[in-house]
């Protein structure tokens, strides 16, 4: 076999080797396993950068993981376009963030179990991105879930973090449920999970379309769940809870993206189904303007962020849906930069400003924190659209693919980035301008190298990857045919003019009002309230789950329980009776039974 | 070999009532029976399948009646499953104040009688060696069980006392179906006919019918489970371990080898009950499980519940289902011994084990925290472990059932199985949240770590489980020639 065969191999296997042996030996030695865990991203990373660079498709070879006639499920790898770019972008962040961490977790007691969990989720995310099967991809993404669980959950004295751990761990699963059983779906009309199987023998799941649609919005959603749309979106938020750097990998950059991922994957199987697109596209644009119209209101800084990561989530989900998998990718691609980049910016000032987050209780930091400044103000105009950043050619490109299809769509895709840009530049203008409005906010300043040097990384990055001849080397060729395609299509002159009107009234919209605010001059509950989801969900859970399981409950012990199996033994023995010959009286009674037992065999065999 | 396996714990449980010193003599017998258990199992050839270290003593000729033992991958699996719980369950056992020897005995009765009934291959030891076992389990909770014990031991005696008895109903009747000339209890000889279809359709129904509730009783499957649940929180913790990780498993054990195998066209007549009872299984007790609040019955609950997913495999009747069941079977024992093994601990400090009177126990206990973790996330069917692949490989066969059965209400009882993977999550992560979660209270801030003393059983399972999770490939295709042998074509 050929050398780079092995590539991804080792990839998969650095950080699970990194995880096991932190958590299981290594739990009382923070240095060791800070080291290892490192170590493990750094080896990950390298083999991603020669694998990218290596042949386009590798055959590498799969283990058998089961075997059983009509059921076969390998752990097999797939290195094609869409993994590379992936890996990259895992990896690449994956060690940013492993050495921002370095600083920002220093002080924690526990720094050893989060470098475990760390390398577990790396372990988990880059299984997903090279299954070259469903069920490979299924497991990976249970273990994304784990590890989010655990991570989000570091904390674990503080409630809130035990509770938005719980709640992102079961949100998934509500989303997983569904997935499970549209790979059960396309498994039994197929026969295989593989995914280079179930292309070759398309036609057989195709050949009943409701039965594709069906299949195919079961699995789309698990990546409702994983990518966090609605309805199933309440656990991001939440997931704020962990610590920031969690956050910006798991939360911003790389888990959350699964879903999208996932999505590109299967796209031939979504391709044959219209109606399927149909949901995507509006599940996807529904959750890009509910979670911009929250993030206006919102007042932490973390929660600004991860309404954010949830609107742009569903540009790509929606462009998806648009049959649009290469604007999906290459949005995927520059917003993992500056997302990852804005949430390390948001940690960096909350650690300036000891655990801090309410944007109203900052002010003037720009001033004070020039490194953070600049990085954040990259990733902020990256996000927002300016012109010639990253994030303006990705999103160019998924309004674009809008605007195609569905006018309206279109236009509220457009609103979606007009939102942006001003709740963007209200977070930007309450923190970083003006005069500081808290003690702590007038002394900060930036952090150590290790924490500034992974923001002007990821700076360069948010300004720079969004140019077509980076986009191209990183897509590869095929992706990026389809963003060319769609940059080919008509009114694309339009579309960017308007991107620029909506960045425009965005911002300046955003500049106005909050200039100089030193308390919100806007109040909408609804938005502020999230829509009052959270509430109708806990009303739902209580309606529902937590009745019938006090009904079970109740039934179990007084019905089957009390009146059926005691009355039965009741009316046989008499409870009284049985009360006093406790002890002695099971006994007699089962040997009673057994004894008739034995009797009736021997009468059986003696004389029949 | 099998024969030892059997009788070692027999004879250490009659030496130590004789006199012999009871936890030495006991610790003893338990690394024997899993060592010898462990090289069973590696001894077995997967190549040759079938039935190996047959070996058989005739015990009434005139009734063709032989002590007969032997093992397949089942079997083998089964058996190692004992050996592997009743070294853990038995090393985990604290100072006995009462009665020491007798307790001791007991487990040891246990063991046999399990290790018994899953080396037998004549129906009448089979049936023999799990009574044996099941009279030692109501002993121990009605002498040393906590809470309510009197009312457990009563209930659980009472309620397994009828389903042994409906399950010997069944057996006769089943012994009854075969031509009058061909009647034998040799379960070899039973399949031959089984398969050359001696067993006329038409009579397979009663006897199964028989044999599913039965069995049903034993394995609590739904209405019939009630029993389990107030007897796991009263037994004493290796009891439940024993009894909940093994012995429980006889009934299933007695599905795939007995009713399933012999009376194929029977099965398929119940096949709707029983998918209609295992969705109770799932569903209804899943919910039950929820609104407990304290952590033993919670886990007895959560047990029952997970019966369902097996019955699931079994009711599928084809190679994966019964493959990826059996692999749960020695998937959930492990798991559920953890469990218990880890309340045990948690006992000491709260015998209530009310989950509110906890809190925040990861602080003080973090290898508790860990270790509970670990084996709560295994039965809650997460990847790295045997329950996830045992689980998946069941939902894939019972999506795809035999010929002969209403794929439709399969595809509901998945989807049923499939939203009961998100209750089990619901109350288990409640469960851990309130024990190890938050911030503890002044008092259990102080408490010792109790895992440290007694962590080589439980590592002892939870590296079972993970070896059995990356690699269960291994374990399914020893278990499925026993399936493909037997199943209809």
């Amino acid at each position: 076999m050929e050398s780079h065969a092995y590539f991804p191999w080792f990839i998969l296997l650095a950080p699970l080797v990194s995880a096991g042996l932190i958590q299981l030996f290594l739990r009382d030695s923070r240095e060791l396993s800070v080291r290892i865990s490192v170590g493990a991203v750094g080896v990950s990373l390298l083999f991603s950068v020669l694998a990218f660079f290596g042949p386009d498709t590798v055959k590498a070879n799969e283990i058998p993981w089961i075997e059983l006639p009509g059921f076969r499920v390998p752990i097999g790898v797939t290195v094609d376009a869409l993994s590379k770019i992936m890996l990259l972008v895992v990896t690449g962040v994956g060690a940013l963030v492993h050495v921002y961490s370095l600083v920002y977790m220093k002080d924690d007691k526990s720094q050893a179990r989060f470098f475990g969990n760390l390398s577990l989720f790396m372990f988990s995310m880059l299984g997903i991105v090279l299954a070259n099967n469903f069920a490979m991809m299924f497991i990976f993404w249970e273990l994304v879930g784990v590890s989010s669980y655990l991570l989000i959950g570091h904390w674990h004295t503080r409630d809130t973090a035990a509770a938005a751990a719980n709640k992102a761990f079961l949100t998934n699963r509500i989303g997983d449920f569904g997935f499970m059983l549209g790979i059960l779906m396309v498994w039994s009309s197929v026969g295989s999970v593989v995914f280079s199987d179930i292309e070759q023998k398309l036609a057989l799941i195709t050949a009943d379309p409701t039965y594709l649609t069906i299949a195919v919005l079961l699995i789309f959603c698990g990546a409702v769940g994983k990518s966090a749309q609605v309805p199933l979106h309440v656990w991001l938020p939440d997931a704020m809870e962990g610590p920031t750097p969690v956050s910006a990998l798991i939360h911003a950059a790389t888990m959350v993206a699964a879903g999208v991922f996932m999505l590109a994957r299967v796209s031939f199987l979504i391709a044959p189904s219209p109606d399927a697109q149909a949901v995507i596209m509006w599940v996807g644009i529904i959750t890009a303007v509910l979670a911009a119209l929250m993030a206006t209101q919102q007042d932490d800084i973390k929660r600004i962020l991860a309404y954010s990561t949830l609107s742009q989530l569903g540009y790509m989900i929606m462009a998806i849906g648009l049959a649009a998998p290469g604007p999906a990718m290459f949005h995927l691609f520059t917003h993992a930069f500056f997302k990852a980049l804005l949430f390390l910016g948001a940690g960096a000032i909350i650690h300036a400003l000891h655990h801090e987050q309410d944007i109203w209780k900052m002010g003037g930091l720009g001033a004070k924190m020039k490194w953070t400044f600049r990085s954040f103000a990259a990733g902020y105009l990256a996000l927002i659209g300016a012109p010639l950043l990253s994030g303006f050619f990705s999103k160019d490109a998924i309004l674009a693919a809008a605007w195609q299809k569905d006018g309206f769509v279109f236009l509220l895709a457009l609103l979606t980035a007009l939102l942006t840009a001003f709740y963007m530049t209200r977070l930007f203008v309450v923190v970083f301008l003006g005069q500081p409005r808290s003690y702590a906010a007038k002394y900060v300043h930036d952090g150590p190298p290790a924490m500034t040097v992974p923001l002007i990384i990821l700076a360069v990055l948010s300004v720079f990857a969004g140019y077509g001849f980076i986009g191209e080397i990183a897509l590869g060729a095929q992706l990026w045919e389809n963003v060319h395609h769609i940059h080919q299509g008509e009114g694309v002159g339009a579309v960017m003019a308007l991107a620029i009107g909506a960045f425009v009234i965005g911002t300046a919209g955003g500049w106005v009002l909050y200039k100089g605010q030193s308390k919100d001059p806007i109040l909408i509950p609804l938005f502020k309230n999230k829509f009052y989801l959270d509430e109708l969900y806990a009303a739902l859970i209580a309606g529902t789950q937590d009745l019938l399981a006090t009904m079970s409950a109740w039934f179990d012990k007084w019905i089957l329980d009390g009146l059926f199996v005691r009355g039965l033994s009741g009316a046989t023995w008499g409870s009284g009776f049985v009360l006093r010959f406790l002890q002695i009286g099971n006994l007699q009674a089962y040997a009673f039974l057994f004894g008739l037992g034995v009797v009736g065999l021997i009468y059986f065999l003696v004389f029949a | 070999m099998l024969s030892l396996i059997i009788f070692i714990p027999l004879l250490a449980a009659l030496g130590i009532l004789l006199g012999a010193p009871a936890r030495k003599t006991a610790l003893g017998a338990a690394a024997a029976e899993f060592l010898l258990t462990l090289f069973t199992f590696l001894s077995y050839d997967k190549a040759k399948a079938g039935f190996q270290f047959l070996s058989s003593t005739p015990i009434a000729p005139e009734w063709n009646l032989n002590y007969l033992v032997g093992v397949d991958g089942l079997s083998v699996l089964m058996l190692l499953l004992t050996g592997i719980v009743t070294l853990a369950a038995i090393w985990v056992t604290p100072k006995i104040e009462k009665r020491e020897p007798l307790y001791y005995a007991c487990l040891l009765f246990i063991t046999a009688g399990a290790a018994g009934a899953f080396a037998s291959v004549d129906l009448f030891f089979l049936y023999a060696f799990h009574e044996l076992a099941l009279i030692p389990t109501f002993l121990l909770i009605g002498i040393w069980g906590s809470g309510e014990r009197h009312t457990a031991a009563w209930k659980i005696t009472i309620y397994l006392g009828l389903g042994s008895f409906i399950l010997l109903i069944g057996l006769l009747d089943l012994y009854l179906a075969v031509p009058e000339a061909l009647r034998t209890f040799n379960l070899i000889d039973l399949q031959k006919l089984a398969t050359s279809g001696a067993i006329p359709a038409a009579a397979q129904t009663r006897p199964y019918i028989f044999l599913l509730i039965g069995f049903g009783i034993l394995i609590s499957l739904f209405p019939f489970h009630t029993w389990a649940p107030a007897a796991y929180a009263s037994a004493p913790t290796p009891a439940a371990m024993l009894h909940a990780g093994v012995l429980k498993k006889f009934g299933l054990y007695g599905l795939m080898r007995v009713a399933l195998p012999l009376l194929p066209e029977g099965a398929k007549h119940w096949a709707n009950l029983l998918l209609i009872l295992l969705v109770g299984n799932i569903i209804y007790v899943g919910f039950a499980t929820i609104a407990q609040k304290k952590l033993d019955l919670l886990l007895g609950y959560s047990s029952v519940m997970h019966m369902g997913y097996i019955f699931l495999g079994v009711a599928a009747m084809n190679t994966i289902g019964l493959s990826g069941a059996a692999l749960l079977m020695f998937a959930h024992g492990l798991s559920i011994a953890a469990l218990f093994a880890m309340a045990g601990m948690l006992r000491e400090n709260r015998p209530q084990l009310a989950l509110d009177s906890f809190g925040g126990l990861a602080k003080p206990m973090p290898a508790l925290a860990f270790a509970f973790g670990l084996a709560a996330f295994a039965s809650i069917g997460l990847p790295g472990f045997a329950n996830f692949a045992s689980e998946m490989t069941v939902f894939f066969g019972a999506y795809k059932p035999a010929a002969g059965l209403d794929a439709s209400h399969f595809h509901l009882a998945v989807i049923f199985a499939l939203w009961g993977v998100v209750i089990s999550a619901v109350y288990m992560l409640r469960a851990y949240r309130a024990i190890f979660m938050g911030e503890p209270s002044k008092e259990a801030a102080a408490w010792p770590d109790p895992f440290k003393a007694l962590r080589w059983p439980v590592v002892l399972l939870l590296a079972v489980l993970l070896i059995a999770g990356f690699a269960p490939g291994k374990f399914l295709s020893l278990v499925q020639p026993t399936f493909d042998a037997v199943l209809p074509k």
